[in-house]
């Protein structure tokens, strides 16, 4: 056992602001950054990993010049607190679509591992595109690719811009905790070339969508001109409540999914 | 007008998703916040925002 001044200076590291934000940045974006290697193995393993790999360029090549244009105007130009509203919002939106289907896959009500059929469905896109038109394959995938990185990326930079613009301009570890990310899932879709049935995604969906709704809330809230009783610490107050808000609509939905199942089973 | 179309689209898909009542839900909270805010309750605001949110959230999976 770690004697007590050890302990409260190992507390004060894992406290530390950069590291949380780098933590909290890294999650956030690993999600995004699973999801689109879903789609660019989707492409790779049926046009080639050419093709699959010019949309990865092209997706991230368009992503940089997007942030280049509008990223300093998201920082500088508007006002914290009209920016803290619109962070607020989209982390609201965000948060709670992730929480919902969370719950729902946890309940019972939605496939366990949706990147499992978004795979399959990408495979089966792409298979039917190809029979159509033998010169259209190659640009349906990088098309596909393109789009899949370009979404999730900007997911990934919306992130790092309202995480980064709300802890003081912090974008250094922010963006380290998104590349980490990024990387992190690039080296596990090259060693395993598996699409993410392994990955416990609806787990981190679960633990981010509430993270996402705790930052929404608090940011939109200061924005609006709420001041929070407890300051930041109202984040923790928040993602606990909604935590457990959302542990209980899983029992309850579960409860409900299971009594459908059995009604359906006695009819049947 | 395709290139329109298509980039509203895009920009629906983004934020809306599968769930319009979450997009309504997440845009209501803070005008409803705001309005309470603006009124003189902070206070209130403060308490009601989580609720609302939480009830937008069990909304939107009771309207499954």
């Amino acid at each position: 056992m770690l004697p007590p001044i050890r302990a409260t200076q190992r507390m004060a590291w894992l406290m530390n602001p950069t590291l949380l934000l780098v933590g909290a940045t890294f999650l956030a974006s690993i999600v995004e950054a699973v999801e689109a290697l879903t789609i660019v193995l989707a492409v790779g393993l049926t046009h080639g990993w050419r093709t699959a790999l010019l949309g990865v360029i092209a997706g991230s090549i368009a992503l940089a010049l997007i942030v280049a244009a509008l990223g300093p105007a998201l920082v500088y130009v508007i006002r914290l607190d009209q920016l803290q509203v619109v962070i607020g919002v989209l982390l609201l939106i965000f948060g709670l679509q992730w929480m919902r289907k969370a719950i729902q896959r946890a309940a019972g009500q939605r496939a366990m591992h949706d990147e499992e059929v978004i795979f399959q469905r990408e495979l089966d896109d792409l298979g039917r595109a190809g029979d159509l038109n033998l010169r259209d394959i190659d640009w349906n995938g990088f098309v596909v690719s393109f789009k899949g990185v370009f979404l999730e990326g900007l997911e990934v930079v919306f992130i790092v811009l309202t995480f980064g613009a709300n802890a003081n301009s912090a974008f250094g570890p922010a963006t380290l905790g998104a590349v980490l990310a990024c990387i992190l899932v690039a080296i596990v879709g090259a060693v395993v070339h598996r699409p993410l049935a392994r990955v416990p995604e609806n787990s981190i969906k679960f633990v981010v969508g509430v993270l996402l709704v705790a930052f929404g809330t608090f940011w939109g809230g200061e924005g609006i001109g709420v001041e929070w009783a407890l300051g930041d610490w109202m984040i923790l107050v928040l993602a606990s409540t909604y935590f457990v808000v959302a542990l209980a609509l899983v029992a309850v939905l579960s409860r409900s999914e299971a009594r459908r199942t059995a009604a359906k089973a006695s009819a049947s | 007008m395709k290139y329109l179309t298509g980039f509203a689209a895009f920009w629906w898909d983004f934020i809306v998703g599968d769930s319009i009542a979450l997009a309504i839900g997440g845009v209501g909270v803070l005008v409803l916040g705001a309005l309470l805010v603006r009124s003189g309750y902070p206070g209130v605001a403060e308490i009601t925002l989580p609720v609302i949110v939480m009830s937008t959230l069990v909304a939107s999976l009771v309207r499954r």
